[in-house]
């Protein structure tokens, strides 16, 4: 390359930059390894992960689910795997099949009319969901319940910052551990309301009842779903009355990663399509008769209408909605529901345990799917990092990460992967610490 | 060659205007639907709204593209085509008839005067080609 470029050396290339910015020694890397050499290497450093063979209550937005070996032996398929933006219909009918597929199964689980193509995950959706409802009521004020996951919050403040839209804010009741809707607060100016549910808290939110005041003023009511399990066993958004449905779908047989890559779900009513923010595959028949799939409404993506487009995301998160296509047809109706149940009754379970621990409390009244705020007798982050090294359990999320407000809160979610003896030990470790 | 009738008032951006007193309507020209090709949707504003001249009013999308809808003249809106949300085609066959966006109450009738008349309109799309 150096010979290509007319240049002597390495130094060369880079005699533009500043001095100063220079590292001015050999960079220092170990010399090569054969390959099995480096695969020792790799396994004694993955044997330092002690973190990953503990059971563990970690959920707040990313959640352990069994993941069927179907999901990565099919989206490893070449047809699959390795093609980049496959969307001309001529090529790709099974990508876009597929994704047809995602909608109608994103459609059916949220209740909505219409999904798109999916979203980056479900913090994006969630502030795409934002600029939509400014766009569908003209109007620019949003209300976000502070029950919603702390950082969708933040991602939704950077979308708004220079979008001319106000964020505000909707307390939780300390008692209910739901959202307080104040009708006060419910201005003719209010573009829309957001609230998660089960929210950042474990909560089940009374949606229905959010419906009626919010449609009241001719606001929007967006639902947020981080658990997106709990689809299996809750009435789904679009029943009680939301117009737009967005929710991270990682738990649909997608590894938590270090948070990514996951797939947002964005569905809404029918009347909104033209609004929705993404691209969408649809059916469309050709000369002869012949079903196909094609893209449809891209005309109104960023790269047709530059700074009028309908949303920031020109593409979608199509490996990961592959993977949740996958497992929710590999799961079907009835394994989605024994999912759900198996969360739901493993968390009571748990619950009722640790909240029978002398000292340990449980804040909040309002009905759980499978995770819940527990308030310990002493600071939870000290708390969780014993019950750690001595117990081997990792045992939830300390709330103080969010809140200085709340140093004994901690959250613990329970999935099916967490076996009884996994719960037992927790309990008994809490007991302990 | 596109059909630019008499007696209409034209804007560079491809919208017709029809005075009657003090409302003024709306479509846009016969070259404008050819260009786009066939219109799938129109999405237009609702009755009350006020906007200045040259406002993007709604947009019209077609297989190929979304393009910007502006009003020539400002004003404030009476009416909407209606039947445009079910028969957007409409639009392509007959622009300057059925397939009308909407009315306009006009709030400066003076305006209309910047605007092209149907000689000064086709010559102008002669000069585009």
């Amino acid at each position: 390359m150096l010979h290509g470029l007319g240049l002597g050396s390495a130094e060369e290339l880079f005699d533009s930059l500043p001095a100063d910015v220079l590292l001015k020694r050999p960079l220092d890397t170990p010399a090569a390894l054969a390959e099995s050499e480096l695969l020792e290497l790799f396994e004694a450093m993955a044997a330092k992960n002690a973190a990953a063979r503990r059971p563990s209550f970690l959920g707040a937005g990313a959640y352990s689910h069994y993941a069927p070996t179907i999901i990565d032996s099919l989206i490893q398929r070449s047809e699959f795997f390795t093609a980049y933006t496959p969307y001309q219909p001529e090529i790709s009918q099974g990508t876009l099949q597929a994704i047809f597929e995602f909608q109608t199964l994103v459609c059916q689980l949220t209740g909505m009319d219409v999904a798109n193509a999916s979203m980056y995950d479900g913090s994006t959706a969630m502030a795409e969901a934002v600029l939509m409802a400014e766009r569908v009521t003209k109007r620019s004020r949003v209300l976000v319940s502070a029950a919603v996951h702390p950082e969708y919050l933040q991602v939704a403040e950077t979308y708004v910052a220079h979008a001319g839209i106000e964020l505000g804010r909707l307390e939780v009741d300390e008692t209910s551990g739901r959202t307080s809707l104040d009708a006060a607060a419910l201005e003719k100016d209010v573009a829309a309301v957001v609230v998660q549910s089960p929210n950042f808290y474990g909560c089940v939110e009374d949606l229905k009842a959010f419906a009626e005041q919010v449609h009241a003023t001719g606001a929007l009511l967006v639902v947020v779903v981080t658990e997106a399990a709990s689809f299996g066993l809750l009435r789904s958004p679009g029943a009680c009355g939301a117009d737009i449905v967005v929710a991270e779908g990682q738990s649909f047989g997608v590894p938590v990663s270090f948070g990514g890559p996951y797939v947002g779900l964005f569905a809404t009513r029918e009347k909104y399509a033209r609004q929705i923010p993404g691209r969408l595959a649809g059916v469309a028949y050709d000369k002869e008769g012949r079903r196909g799939f094609v893209l449809t409404l891209a005309t109104r993506e960023q790269h047709i209408r530059r700074e009028k487009a309908t949303s920031n995301i020109c593409t979608n998160e199509g490996l990961i909605a592959l993977a949740a296509t996958i497992y929710m047809t590999a799961l079907g109706r009835r394994g989605l529901q024994e999912v759900a149940e198996q969360c739901a009754q493993k968390a009571a379970y748990a619950r009722r345990q640790i909240g029978a621990l002398e000292g340990f409390s449980l804040p909040y009244s309002a009905p759980v799917f499978n995770e819940f705020v527990v308030r310990a007798p002493s600071e939870a982050e000290g708390l969780l990092r014993r019950l750690a090294e001595s117990h081997h359990v990792t045992g939830g999320l300390a709330l103080s990460r969010y809140s200085a407000e709340r140093p004994n809160d901690f959250l613990v979610c329970v999935t099916e992967t967490n076996k009884r003896a996994d719960i037992d030990a927790l309990v008994a470790g809490l007991k302990q610490s | 060659m596109a059909n630019v009738p008499e007696g209409l008032f034209y804007s560079k951006d491809h919208e017709w205007l029809r005075v009657e007193g003090e409302t003024g309507t709306v479509g846009i020209t016969d070259h404008a639907q050819n260009s786009l090709g066939d219109v799938v949707y129109v999405e237009l504003p609702k009755t009350g709204e006020t906007f200045a001249a040259h406002d993007t009013f709604g947009s019209v999308e077609s297989v190929k593209a979304v393009s910007e809808l502006f009003l020539p003249v400002a004003g404030e809106i009476t009416e909407v085509n209606e039947s445009l949300s079910d028969e957007p085609e409409k639009v392509n066959t007959d622009p300057y008839g059925d397939g009308w966006m909407l009315r306009v109450k006009l709030s400066n009738r003076g305006e209309v005067d910047s605007l092209l008349s149907a000689a000064e309109y086709e010559d102008y799309i002669g000069s585009l080609e």
